[in-house]
């Protein structure tokens, strides 16, 4: 719909403008090469069967000696030349379950042969005996002990974030209330299926493509696997149909499993998931159950916090503890809260892994906070936005680790503009007085036209998100980014930070091409090839521009200083870009520069406390949205949404709008319609039929206000804007719901089904329809 | 499966003989047998709209359409949209204005929209009827509203006279 973008400077020709993405065409085109449209010659086919029960022993796997396996390569953890391990933070998961199995869906033998209707075949003559364990299920049956599938309390990990004197700043408290949230998982749904091609190399190594986010775990999982040296083992990414965090971890596991059949067989193999495969087996966004207990002064200002969080992390550790860290992190909202104890869990269950996605635990804390805050504005009879005015954070300010907020604090400012935007205080009236109105036309026995008791509602949340890795953990990456010269003369990016649609080449050649005097077109940016490009870091954490990006932007102006050290003259243009160049190849051949991530002197962090600069900066993002719910089939529509984002600075406008728009639209899903459900701790909807995600008619117009208070720690300004949008849909949804309704939902997502539950309890619904 | 049956189609306007069994799906003969990869496979039970390909041209599924169907079809594939180098009106307002992020539901939100427009053409939809137009090609990355915005400017008339849609 509107994107309210603020003007370019005129003295930036390449940052702020919306250039046409560098990969568009070729998509338009259908040229996109994707992992699955690389031609099959020569290749197999790879298939995963899997487990079928939840949890259990694996007593035997057979292969039915009435099948012709002739020509198929069969693969069991007996052929892992390295360790069996898919390894991330802990080495608890293994590439293919040996003695027992801990969920279902859980990869244990690897097929492959030439035909894919043959290898279906296959997969039916495999036979696994199991002796089958009680299994654990829910957070509850893990927390009670039920069995203990993890340590000695199946708690994978337990973050304690404290400040102030909690139990006093409650005792204190004119009000305190208290309430408990509850998600569900959310199925990350890229387009694009998970696919990875490999093949042995000659000189006894692998190479493998396909894709993924982060070429680099993948090439650390391979090594471990295969007991391979790093230069033995090359991991390329292909153009991949979106990622959000789905393809953060798990294509190491799938890149293992397609390395192993290619090892075995020799022969290059692709292993394609299909949609029921992908849903069924990979990761997931962490359900889990918070308990807030919050107090307040009559006049508002927020005192303490308690929040208990518990995520249920699934069979293996995965990226668990991290996702908690974030969450726990951003419990406390963008408030001042002089008092916050905040803790945490995450524990094991025997269900698939859940792992990285778009926000990273943010979402999830914030949802319960923001719906608290409602709670807490309610309960004082207070108007939610003045609740929020009154408490939100401004510089200077303290968050629950201790962070004082240094620069581009920008709670209110996205707040305002959202409300004013939307205009949200004429619309609640307006609302309020419409709904009113249909109520007392009902109890009259009018009926509206179509007989349908529709009521709208207006709700707004407000949320930030750190971005980059979280506390020393950008020091710990050490991310690298280069530039070269190519043999043209022209100049050529190398990071190992991977384009998943959200703009990663062309905001990189913007920034790079700002300080080269070029068009952004006229900068190349590398294929992510591990054996090619250096660790950037993974394509997580909303870091790409904002970390990797400066990297890149100080790789050109290195380079820059360089070709004007040659010449003497300033490189200001394209033609002095190009004599410069091309004088530098002739006179001292190559040219390549490389820049390495520098902590910035203020960002301290103690990992043991918990206390310190969780994220060098925030990002901030209010959102408004109207709904209209019906009171008999308790359907909820989104009828229009307005957010205002500072990113700090939008060096492309319409990608960021893009993936504000993107994220926001992931969060009305999760709100409303995106449910896994599960039967004996299998998916049983894992399909696009089935799992529900919005459609373009679902999606409500989306009014962007992009708002740039810029950050000093990022290239132009720019702060991180990928997950932010992820955070804020949900809350409003649910106070939208309450307004229209008088319903305070506590649990997403609000499908018609939970909704009407809740009516029914509130007295709202029609009995004996 | 049964043995392969060869049929006479016209793809992207040019005239293809094929061969391949009747049951094999339309999407696999076109990636596999005419080396078209632009329809994609993102469900394989016409949910995700990513293989949508005109059939006679109407949008459809390719991973629901059997081969054995399509004697004597025309065909349209995203590959067929432009002319040559120079990208179709709408192809060319999805690069600008940011209607393809990842790319992969792309080529079947084209030809979703392709049809949409070649339907009216010179009038230009309402948001709505874009929204219930391509309410059967899913999209993950842009919570569609620059879809939406890309497919109406793209129906706008241009002083070039240049035709938004190449459905035939």
């Amino acid at each position: 719909m509107s994107t309210a973008t603020p003007k370019p400077r005129a003295k930036w020709a390449a940052v702020g403008h919306s250039v046409p993405k560098l990969d568009a065409y070729t998509k338009v085109t259908g040229a996109a090469v994707y992992v699955d449209d690389i031609p099959a010659a020569g290749m197999l086919h790879g298939r995963t069967v899997r487990s079928t029960i939840a949890r259990g022993r694996i007593c035997s796997v057979t292969l039915d000696p009435a099948f012709d396996w002739s020509a198929v390569t069969v693969v069991d953890w007996r052929d892992i030349p390295g360790e069996n391990v898919v390894a991330l933070i802990e080495s608890d998961q293994p590439l293919l379950a040996h003695d027992d199995v801990r969920h279902q869906d859980e990869a244990i033998v690897l097929l492959a042969h030439e035909d894919p209707e043959y290898l279906l075949e296959a997969m039916k003559h495999v036979r696994i005996e199991y002796e089958p364990l009680e299994p654990v299920l829910t957070i509850e049956d893990s927390l009670a002990r039920k069995d203990v599938l993890y340590g000695s309390d199946n708690v994978f990990k337990t973050i304690h974030i404290e400040r102030g004197n909690t139990a006093a700043g409650l005792a204190s408290a004119d009000v305190v209330v208290e309430a408990t949230y509850r998600f569900g998982h959310q199925e990350h749904l890229y387009i694009e299926n998970n696919g990875m091609i490999a093949v042995r190399t000659r000189d006894g190594g692998l190479h493998v493509r396909g894709s993924l986010q982060c070429p680099h775990y993948v090439h650390k999982a391979l090594c471990r696997a295969f007991a391979l040296p790093g230069d033995k083992v090359r991991v390329a990414q292909t153009v991949t149909g979106g990622g959000f965090g789905g393809k953060e971890e798990y294509p190491s596991m799938i890149a293992g499993h397609a390395a192993l059949l290619a090892w075995k067989s020799g022969r290059p193999v692709r292993l394609m998931y299909d949609r029921l495969e992908d849903i069924a087996a990979t990761t997931k966004r962490h359900p889990g159950v918070i308990h807030i207990r919050a107090g307040v002064q009559r006049d508002g200002t927020l005192v303490a916090l308690e929040s208990d969080i518990v995520l249920d992390g699934g069979a293996y550790a995965t990226l668990s503890a991290v996702v908690l860290s974030r969450g726990a992190i951003h419990a406390g909202g963008p408030y001042r809260w002089p008092h916050a104890r905040i803790h945490a869990r995450v524990v094991a269950t025997n269900t698939p892994p859940n792992g990285a996605f778009r926000g990273f635990g943010a979402p999830q804390t914030q949802f319960a906070l923001e719906c608290h805050i409602d709670r807490l504005a309610a309960e004082l009879g207070m108007d939610p936005v003045d609740l929020r005015r009154r408490n939100a954070l401004i510089i200077g300010d303290i968050t629950p680790t201790g962070q004082t907020l240094h620069e581009s604090v920008s709670a209110h400012e996205v707040l305002e503009r959202t409300l004013e935007a939307s205009r949200f205080h004429a619309r609640r009236k307006e609302f309020t007085k419409a709904n009113a109105k249909a109520e007392a036309a009902e109890r009259a026995g009018r009926s509206s036209p179509g007989g349908r008791r529709l009521r709208r509602g207006i709700g707004c949340a407000l949320v930030y998100h750190g971005a980059g890795f979280t506390g020393s953990g950008e020091v710990r990456l050490a991310s690298k980014a280069a530039m070269e010269l190519t043999e043209d003369g022209w100049p050529r990016i190398l990071a190992g930070t991977t384009e998943i649609g959200q703009g990663t080449i062309t905001v990189f050649a913007q920034v790079a091409a700002e300080a080269l005097g070029l068009a952004p077109a006229r900068v190349q940016v590398a294929e992510p090839d591990t054996a090619r490009v250096p660790d950037s870091g993974p394509t997580v954490a909303s870091r790409t521009l904002m970390i990797v990006g400066a990297l890149v932007g100080e790789c050109a102006r290195d380079m820059r200083a360089a070709l004007e050290g040659l010449t003497g003259k300033p490189v200001a243009n394209e033609a002095a870009f190009r004599r410069a160049a091309k004088r530098w190849l002739q006179e001292r051949g190559p040219l390549r520069v490389e820049a390495k991530y520098r902590k910035p002197e203020f960002i301290q962090w103690n990992e043991d406390t918990y206390q310190g600069d969780a994220y060098g900066v925030f990002s901030y993002a209010a959102l408004v949205t109207e709904v209209e719910v019906d009171l008999d089939t308790a359907e909820t529509r989104v009828l229009d949404v307005t957010t205002a984002q500072d990113i700090g600075k939008a060096i492309h406008p319409v990608l960021a709008a893009g993936q504000i728009e993107g994220g926001v639209l992931q969060g009305l899903g999760w709100a409303l319609l995106e449910e896994v459900r599960w039967k004996d701790g299998r998916v049983w909807n894992a399909q696009l039929t089935n799992y529900i995600i919005p459609t373009s008619a679902d999606a409500p117009p989306i009014h962007t206000i992009l708002v740039e208070n810029p950050t000093s720690l990022g290239p132009f300004g720019a702060k991180g804007v990928g997950e932010m949008p992820m955070d804020v849909p949900a809350p409003a949804v649910v106070a939208a719901i309450a307004h229209a309704t008088g319903v305070r939902m506590t649990e997403i997502p609000v499908t018609p089904e939970r909704l009407r539950s809740a009516l029914r309890a509130d007295g709202n619904t029609r009995t004996g329809r | 499966m049964s043995g392969p049956v060869t049929l006479k189609l016209r793809v992207n306007g040019r005239a293809m003989t094929l061969s391949a069994p009747p049951m094999k799906r339309l999407l696999d003969v076109l990636r596999e047998e005419a080396h078209l990869t632009g329809a994609k496979e993102g469900c394989g039970e016409g949910e995700c709209g990513a293989c949508s390909v005109l059939l006679d041209g109407i949008p459809v599924n390719s991973c629901l359409v059997p081969f054995g169907q399509c004697e004597g079809a025309r065909i349209t594939t995203v590959e067929g949209l432009a002319s040559g180098r120079r990208l179709s009106a709408l192809q060319q307002a999805f690069v600008e204005m940011g209607g393809s992020q990842c790319g992969i539901c792309t080529p079947g939100m084209l030809i979703a929209a392709t049809a949409l427009l070649d339907r009216k053409p010179g009038r230009v939809p309402s948001e709505d009827e874009v929204r219930t137009a391509l309410a059967g090609n899913l999209c993950r990355c842009t919570g569609y509203q620059r879809i939406v915005d890309a497919v109406r400017a793209a129906a706008k008339p241009r002083p070039s006279g240049s035709k938004p849609g190449r459905g035939r």
